[in-house]
């Protein structure tokens, strides 16, 4: 077995923020009816969290869950752990109507650290950034510039994104160039 | 001539001298002068010629409203054209030439004399260039494109150096001006707890207040205004932005705006432009009002300007555009500007008034100053060839004869004022017409409405007709009043600044000066400056039987040029309805559109350029085939390998090799793009067979099918190998280009039609890499691997399995696209590197050869199997493709069933697949039409086929084709015509099976 290799093998920028490409993540695609208290049930009898509300997120270390819909969650963990994790669901969903699939090499996740990250997002998708309308907790599945991309805050000065990894490079270099210090942007208050 | 005055000059910092050039003219200026009023301190008058006579012009105007001081901005990749003069601030270095002369400005070879201008009327280009037809585009437009035009394109290899972006932002409440009726409504609707955006497209505060004067609160504009600001800067929910414009204002509170922030100091590094795109509940039009011109011969002369930027230039920028100007006017406003002059020491010596009262309190103020004054008098015409040397005073109820000569050297005109309602009717808001004031302003029961149906944009001041100061911010305050409470807020402090101001007496609506002005007069006064339009040629239009205004506009060029009629929209509808003999309401007004100034492409396109211009999808193989020589293809936003080229040789080579040893021994072939679109449920059965023509629920587990997707309209979309992975799960195969539009396909339907049907689906494209392992040495190969059963019997063609090979986690598909035996491998993308590795590694002793999308595609043609976007062309059905037997008899329905039922789908006469050898062993030309005999009712010749895919294959050493022909499978062996480019040579080919290469399947059955 080799070591599974990220889209950009770790590249970081050092901006405004940091932009840095995560280490390979496992990530959980569900499309069930979330509302469905069997669905529920399952997700919390595995993940040993509750499925989150409309654009909300659940964490418990590095197990997380992203509401990306009202029929569609990501589930987060250890990349090693989703094929486990797959099986896991399908057996604890049973007869529901549910798609579990392994979706951790579908994509490539960045972290943005430091304070200035609400302006570097502003600059890329249509998202209000402001504090008091997205706050850690949230997700949004938006886009930045042309391509699909999801976010959502740690903290005030960490951010997660995640994009399709054949668009890695593009989004890579979208959040570089809007973290480059020459285009640093104060809008919101720090 | 036009002077620096030693003192005074609000915005100038005059321990900042900076140097700029004009024409290559070494100029002195200070920092915060515009390039206008730097420009007519140096006593440049003339600015310009213009677009169509090529006559002298100056600056007419002190702000985005400007006409006619367009300038080419910069050199070389900095270089831009239509630069307005009077909105580009002045920096040390600056170099500016002006536009459209040659060969200099102050001689221009093009300028059109008296006696030629009769010859270019409106609708000149229409009437003149109309026969014959065909003179059109080898004649007429090199010429007219030749002399018109204003400034010049940069030069196609020059890159812009700088960089641009957008910034989403959302808000309450954004406020579209920064003078005092928009600080008064932002302050105003802040009190309520809203978050307040306010933009101010200059740099600075206060709009026209601090020049026109008057007091607020006891106070002088200025200082109110700095305080009023600085209570906004102190407020949490407010931000204040200047050199950021509220271009245009579109649907659901959208609105763009276009800041500035390095055009005034270039060297200050970051974004030059960034393009805000605003959603905002509520939208507070605050932006003012633009000064009219009045209508007399020779109003286009330099020197002949607002009465507002008049008084701006000596106010704001200690310049006088004269040193002995004549102020002529139709309303008290203008009587401001004679004031300023007088008491800057400036000769003024007439104010002409067309009204035969005068004006009130302020004339008596001018009066008081010594000016002389003429009432219900006008200019019966400006003397002057490249500036003014006088004006000729006349009756203004009479036909222009001449009273006196008045020499002068400037003349600051104003026909009243007009509110800038662009930004209110940019979504549709409606005008009506002031009677009194003589302009169109908001109606506020037509106002532009949000998605609830609810006003969302409101003007305030100026811009709402509200014309003295008073009025002005009662105005605003009872806008924001309106705007917080339609918003469901508290509405905060309604109280509204004490105001002190002079009177004003009201003013007389002049469209033309002198009333009864012959032509020869007529045709001399300018409507619109920047397109040479004249109130003559309005009349003609009018004369000529052009009722609507918006016809009218078209045909004279009225209010199209770059400044959209900023200044000539009212005169020229006024004067319109005066021939027309109706009144102006029923004329109406043109449509105003976004932006509402030029804003520039970069900011337009913001970060998509380079590298970021579009996405690259990449696959997880992507840096490997970099490495070694992929010469790339595009295949919708992928990059694939076209072939791997060797050192020394060609791309048809590469191709070459690729196929030969493929075909030989081993090829491998990245596919990992191909869709993968996984569908499940317990009616995933049921809506496969309504996706796909052939039956899909039937498949077994373990098992794969080629399938066909078809539009409702029953022409062949897409297509791939299905395979069923369980029994409620179906993984689905599509088209590298079709994986994102078929998922959405497939949505859509189980979204919008079939939403009871238990079906999920997901687009796993990306989960996976995929490599073909291709050719006679393909089950050798992975047997070296190891780790998985590949044999004939544990896996048989059109079989797939789960296991492991080298130790990674794989799904092998036994499928094939080349005609070979053929394994396509999927493993997790983080591994497909190191599966790609290990195929090559093991792969070293048979040849292992990587090869492209164009050996994929000539193997795949020597085999007769279609390709979508090749065969099919969005008018293709698969019946066409002789692929009958991949559509289900026994299904009742499925996606395009019934269209492929209809007479003209089921007429033997279509154009059907067939392979195609030419005679002589070429290559026939890709996309080559099969000619029959005669021509058609548009005398085109007649055709009967044509090419779909055409290669030369080195299997069979010649060229080999398909193509539609005419009942193409009823004619086997038959040899017909195909005409290369010229049309003229023909090719001869033979009609023969598709298949050309093993055509009994023995070499992948193995």
């Amino acid at each position: 077995m080799s070591e599974p290799m990220t889209a950009l093998g770790g590249a970081v920028y050092d901006g405004v923020v940091t932009v840095r490409e995560a280490p390979a993540t496992g990530m959980v695609l569900l499309r069930a009816d979330l509302s469905d208290s069997a669905v529920q049930e399952a997700v919390r009898a595995v993940i040993g969290l509750s499925v989150p509300g409309q654009r909300g997120t659940a964490f418990a270390g590095s197990t997380g869950l992203l509401w990306l819909s009202p029929d569609e969650m990501i589930i987060l963990g250890s990349h090693a752990e989703s094929r486990a994790r797959v099986a896991a669901l399908d057996d604890a969903l049973g007869s529901a109507h549910a798609l579990v699939c392994d979706v951790s090499d579908a994509r490539a996740v960045f972290t943005l650290e430091g304070r200035g990250l609400r302006e570097i997002l502003a600059k890329l998708a249509p998202v209000d950034m402001a504090p008091d309308r997205f706050a850690p907790g949230e997700v949004r599945r938006t886009r930045l510039a042309q391509v699909a991309a999801a976010f959502w805050l740690r903290d005030e000065a960490s951010a997660q994104v995640i994009c399709f990894r054949s668009v890695a490079q593009y989004v890579f270099d979208l959040l570089s160039d809007a973290a480059d210090p020459a285009n640093e942007l104060r809008h919101f208050p720090r | 001539m036009s002077i620096r005055l030693s003192t005074g000059g609000r915005f100038l910092n005059r321990a900042r001298p900076v140097r700029f050039s004009f024409n290559g003219q070494r100029l002195p200026g200070f920092l915060g002068d515009t390039l206008a009023s730097a420009l007519l301190a140096n006593d440049q008058m003339m600015v310009g010629r213009s677009f169509k006579y090529h006559r002298a012009r100056g600056v007419v105007a002190s702000g985005s409203e400007e006409p006619n001081a367009l300038v080419n901005l910069g050199s070389g990749n900095r270089h831009e054209p239509n630069q307005r003069a009077t909105t580009t601030a002045l920096f040390d270095g600056l170099e500016a030439t002006s536009q459209n002369h040659w060969p200099s400005l102050e001689f221009d070879i093009g300028v059109v004399n008296n006696a030629l201008m009769r010859f270019l009327p409106a609708g000149f280009y229409y009437k003149m260039f109309i026969h014959p037809r065909s003179f059109w585009k080898h004649i007429y437009e090199p010429f007219i494109r030749q002399s018109a035009g204003l400034g010049k394109a940069p030069a196609p290899e020059d890159q812009d150096p700088d960089t641009y972006e957008h910034f989403y932002s959302f808000v309450d409440v954004l406020v579209v001006g920064g003078g005092v009726a928009g600080l008064q409504a932002a302050l105003s609707a802040a009190q309520s707890g809203v978050k307040v955006m306010v933009i101010e497209q200059s740099a600075h505060w206060g709009g026209r207040a601090p020049v026109d004067g008057g007091t607020i609160d006891g106070m002088d504009p200025d200082a109110w205004v700095e305080k009023t600001l600085n209570t906004l800067k102190s407020m949490p929910n407010v931000t204040v932005h200047t050199r950021l414009m509220g271009a245009g204002v579109y649907d659901h509170g959208y609105a763009l705006a276009y800041e500035r922030l390095s055009d005034h100091d270039p060297d200050k590094g970051g974004v030059r432009h960034r393009l805000w795109r605003i959603r905002a509940a509520r939208i507070i039009a605050a932006t003012g009002a633009l000064e009219r011109p009045l209508s007399f011969a020779g109003n286009d002369l330099p020197g002949v300007m607002l009465a507002s930027a008049v008084r701006d230039y000596v106010v704001n920028y200690a310049t006088a555009p004269g040193q002995s100007t004549v102020v002529v006017t139709n309303n008290d406003d203008a009587y401001r500007t004679a004031i300023v002059l007088k008491n800057a020491g400036l000769d003024v010596p007439a104010i002409i008034d067309a009204r035969p009262e005068g004006g009130g309190a302020l004339m008596e103020e001018a009066r008081g100053l010594g000016i002389r004054i003429e009432t219900g008098r006008g200019i019966a015409r400006v003397r002057g060839l490249r500036r003014v040397v006088s004006v000729q005073l006349c009756e203004q109820d009479g036909d222009g004869a001449v009273l006196e000569d008045i020499p002068c050297d400037a003349v600051a005109m104003s026909g009243g004022w007009s509110p800038v309602v662009h930004l209110w009717s940019h979504c549709g808001g409606k005008l009506n017409w002031n009677e009194a004031g003589a302009f169109f302003a908001p109606d506020p029961d037509r106002a532009p409405t949000d998605q609830t149906g609810a006003p969302f944009v409101y003007c305030a001041g100026n811009a709402n007709g509200a014309m003295d100061l008073k009025t002005v911010l009662q105005d605003a305050v009872e806008q924001s009043q309106n705007v917080i409470g339609s918003l469901g807020c508290e509405s905060g402090d309604a109280s509204v600044p004490s105001v002190a101001q002079t009177q004003e007496a009201p003013l007389l609506p002049v469209w033309l000066m002198p009333a009864q002005a012959p032509k020869a007069l007529r045709s001399k006064a300018w409507l619109d400056y920047q397109n040479d339009v004249k109130v003559s040629d309005v009349q003609l239009a009018a004369q000529e039987g052009f009722e609507s205004v918006e016809h009218t506009k078209r045909y004279t060029t009225l209010g199209m040029a770059t400044d959209q009629g900023k200044l000539s929209n009212i005169n020229g509808l006024a004067t319109l309805s005066k021939a027309l003999g109706e009144d102006i309401p029923a004329v109406g007004t043109t449509t105003f559109r976004p932006p509402y100034t030029p804003i520039s492409m970069g900011a337009i396109a913001g970060e998509a350029r380079g590298a970021l211009f579009q996405p690259v999808r990449k696959t997880p193989l992507h840096d490997w085939h970099e490495a070694h020589g992929a010469v790339w293809e595009p295949v919708g936003q992928w990059r694939r390998p076209y072939c791997f080229r060797r050192d020394g040789e060609s791309t048809q080579d590469a191709v070459n090799r690729e196929i030969t040893a493929t075909r030989a021994s081993l090829g491998l072939l990245d596919a990992s793009t191909l869709g993968k679109i996984v569908v499940k449920g317990p009616d995933a059965g049921r809506f496969l067979d309504m996706m796909y023509t052939n039956m899909m629920s039937t498949l077994p587990v373990g098992k794969c099918r080629y399938g066909l997707m078809c539009s409702e309209n029953g022409f062949l979309s897409d297509d791939g190998v299905v395979a069923r992975i369980d029994d409620q799960t179906w993984l689905c195969h599509t088209t590298t280009g079709g994986a994102d539009r078929i998922h959405a396909h497939m949505e859509e339907w189980l979204q919008t039609e079939w939403w009871e049907w238990k079906v999920w689906t997901a687009n796993l494209t990306e989960q996976y890499a995929q490599i073909a392992v291709v050719g006679p040495q393909a089950r050798t190969v992975l047997e070296t691997l190891g780790g998985l059963d590949v044999s004939k019997e544990a896996l048989p063609f059109m079989h797939w399995v789960d296991g492991t090979l080298g130790g990674l986690p794989v799904r092998v598909y036994r499928i094939s696209f080349s005609g070979e035996l053929s394994y396509e491998i999927a493993t997790p993308a983080s591994h497909g590197r190191a599966l790609w590795d290990r195929l090559l590694e093991a792969g070293a002793a048979f040849d292992a050869t990587p090869y492209g999308t164009e050996a994929l595609h000539v193997m795949r043609a020597e085999k007769g199997f279609i390709m979508i976007g090749d065969e099919t062309d969005g008018t293709v059905i698969p019946q066409d493709l002789g692929l009958h037997w991949a559509i289900s008899k026994k299904k009742d329905d499925f996606l395009g069933k019934r269209a492929q039922q209809r007479t003209h789908m089921t007429d033997p006469d279509r154009w059907k697949l067939v392979g195609l050898e030419t005679l002589d062993g070429s290559v026939l030309p890709d996309g080559a039409y099969a000619v029959a005999e005669g021509r058609n009712a548009n005398g085109q010749r007649n055709t009967e086929g044509r090419v779909t895919s055409t290669y030369h294959s080195p299997t069979l050493g010649r060229g080999i084709a398909m193509g539609l022909v005419h009942r193409g499978p009823d004619r086997m062996g038959e040899v017909i015509r195909f005409a290369r480019d010229d049309g003229e040579t023909m090719i001869e080919a033979r009609i023969v099976n598709p298949v050309f290469f093993d055509p009994d399947g023995e070499k992948q059955n193995v």
